[in-house]
């Protein structure tokens, strides 16, 4: 056992772990949070993602202890006092999951995505490297979230979630 | 997964004294090691975490140059402005591997050394030469058509799954590394080794010594790079056969050329012969046909992979004729 400091949807936790738990395994093991799912637990489906320090990354891949004084934000986290995350009320608004399962990692994932795109960040589809990448492109969002598959295809509308809310015509105040 | 106990590395030399046990591995962003340990393909007694080594520096040398240290973050490379400048080979290379979130963590070092993705390799259940020395090599006759068809040997066909790496062998990259012998850089044409005898051994980095970083020399003005990845579905998927192409034109005519392949062999394959065709010659369709087949023409496919010969062929064609469009 060893101890970690992590800060989870911005509760500040002291914790005694068995240094073989992943950061997906102690959240939905030992804190209670379900939402975060386990699609493969080998870094191929996206349904774990969440945001560390504010980057999405795959939880199923991290060993929680490396994160010690980390801040890790889940899908439990992303509503504000209630209020829906833009893009949870978006993936609402556009049906944008039959199943539901891999929508936790979506939504976590899009957070990222977003926040990696508006910081001018290229992908691979970007054509010049060096110029401002467009957000809201249905290009630019497939090949940015296709680290997150969805097993019931609802792949249209979860594109069409996020390009609304990359467009800016849904308010982020959520955030 | 086994149990292992873990450290946090201080600094570089705290790892290295920690490394000289038998069964300690470094951790870096854990996005392969931490899967391999899952699978029990990997069971270190003991994980030393280098992630929070000072060594997440992108440096811009004075002569032109780059040195990027071995912990940055793959994304943060891709993202970096002398990246994107001055090697966007190496920008598009990292955009293409894997997914956003898995390049938000995985680090330069472990994309180097990340392991083979055949499937025998990954399944302790099976025989492998590559996991377990001597047992045999079950995907020479068996499910091979994503391995190579470059440099294998009756020992294993594996090949070695880094989109980066193939980008910083066409880039000829350097990549220090540091033991309790002391540190060396090594040119990337020589990190990675054929399979052979040994397939267990996929570079020449030995055990217990770290990776501190990647230099880069700075490109030559006017020469104009490419990478291209042909994959089984658009996105997220590791690369059949990639091309990374580096060439430098004068009024029409190729005057250096530098080709690296992935997915085709146990490391990035440099296509020597294809650089050879392409020099001194006019930059047309004709002449970088002619260069895909020289290289092409030594390849060695296995029963299920021949379609490879081809991918490949027609790969560096298409990269030639956009990076001289
Ligand atoms: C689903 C999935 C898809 C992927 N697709 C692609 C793809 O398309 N293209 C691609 O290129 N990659 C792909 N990858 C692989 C990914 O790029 C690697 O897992 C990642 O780069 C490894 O980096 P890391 O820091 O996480 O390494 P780790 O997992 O921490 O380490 C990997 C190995 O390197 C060693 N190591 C790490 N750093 C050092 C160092 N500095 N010195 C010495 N040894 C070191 C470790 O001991 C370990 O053996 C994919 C991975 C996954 C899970
Ligand atoms: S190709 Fe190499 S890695 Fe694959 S089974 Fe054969 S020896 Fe193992
Ligand atoms: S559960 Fe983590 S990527 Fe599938
Ligand atoms: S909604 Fe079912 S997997 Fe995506």
């Amino acid at each position: 056992m060893a101890s970690l400091e992590l800060t989870v949807n911005g509760d500040r936790l002291g914790l005694e772990i068995d240094v073989r738990t992943t950061l997906l395994d102690l959240l939905r093991e030992h804190l209670d949070l379900t939402g975060s799912k386990k699609g493969c637990d080998h870094g191929q489906c996206g349904a774990c993602t969440v945001l560390i320090d504010g980057r999405r990354a795959k939880a199923c891949l991290v060993l929680a202890i490396t994160l010690d004084g980390a801040e890790v934000t889940t899908i439990e986290g992303l509503a504000d006092n209630g209020q829906l995350h833009a893009l949870q009320a978006a993936f609402i608004e556009h049906d944008a999951f039959q199943c539901g399962y891999c929508t936790p990692g979506q939504i976590c994932s899009a957070v990222g995505m977003l926040a990696e795109a508006r910081a001018g960040l290229p992908s691979y589809v970007t054509e010049d490297l060096l110029a401002a990448p467009d957000p809201a492109d249905e290009h630019e969002i497939r090949e940015r979230m296709s680290g997150n598959l969805c097993r019931c295809a609802a792949y249209v509308n979860i594109v069409a979630a996020i390009a609304e809310v990359a467009s800016g015509a849904i308010a982020e105040d959520a955030e | 997964m086994r149990p292992f106990s873990y450290e946090r590395a201080a600094d570089v030399s705290g790892a290295i004294s920690s490394a000289a046990m038998p069964g300690a591995m470094f951790l870096a962003g854990g996005t392969n090691l931490v899967d391999l340990m899952k699978l029990e393909v990997a069971r270190p007694d003991k994980l030393i975490d280098i992630s929070r080594l000072p060594l997440s520096q992108i440096e811009e040398l004075p002569g032109g140059g780059l040195r990027v240290g071995a912990t940055v973050r793959n994304s943060d490379l891709a993202a970096h402005e002398a990246v994107r400048r001055g090697y966007p080979v190496l920008a598009q290379a990292l955009l293409a591997g894997a997914s956003g979130q898995i390049r938000n963590v995985a680090t330069i070092g472990g994309n180097l050394l990340q392991r083979s993705r055949c499937p025998y390799f990954q399944d302790v259940s099976k025989p492998c030469n590559k996991r377990r020395p001597g047992s045999g090599c079950p995907a020479r006759d068996g499910e091979h058509r994503n391995l190579a068809i470059f440099g294998h040997s009756k020992h294993c066909v594996a090949t070695h799954p880094s989109d980066m790496a193939v980008a910083l062998a066409a880039l000829e990259a350097g990549v220090d590394v540091v033991g309790a012998g002391g540190s060396r850089t090594l040119p990337i044409g020589e990190l990675y080794r054929l399979p052979g005898e040994d397939p267990e051994l996929d570079t020449t980095v030995e055990p217990g010594e770290l990776i501190t970083a990647v230099q880069l020399d700075r490109q030559a003005s006017g020469a104009r790079s490419a990478y291209r990845k042909v994959r089984e579905r658009a996105s997220f998927a590791f690369a059949l056969v990639s091309v990374a192409a580096i060439v430098r034109t004068e009024e029409g005519v190729v005057r250096d050329a530098r080709i690296a392949l992935g997915g085709v062999a146990h490391g990035p394959w440099r296509a020597l012969l294809a650089e050879e065709a392409l020099r001194d010659q006019p930059s047309t369709e004709d002449t970088f046909n002619h260069a895909a087949e020289a290289e092409l023409a030594e390849a060695l496919p296995l029963r299920d992979n021949g379609f490879k010969v081809t991918l490949a062929r027609n790969a560096i064609s298409r990269t030639l004729s956009e990076v001289c469009a």
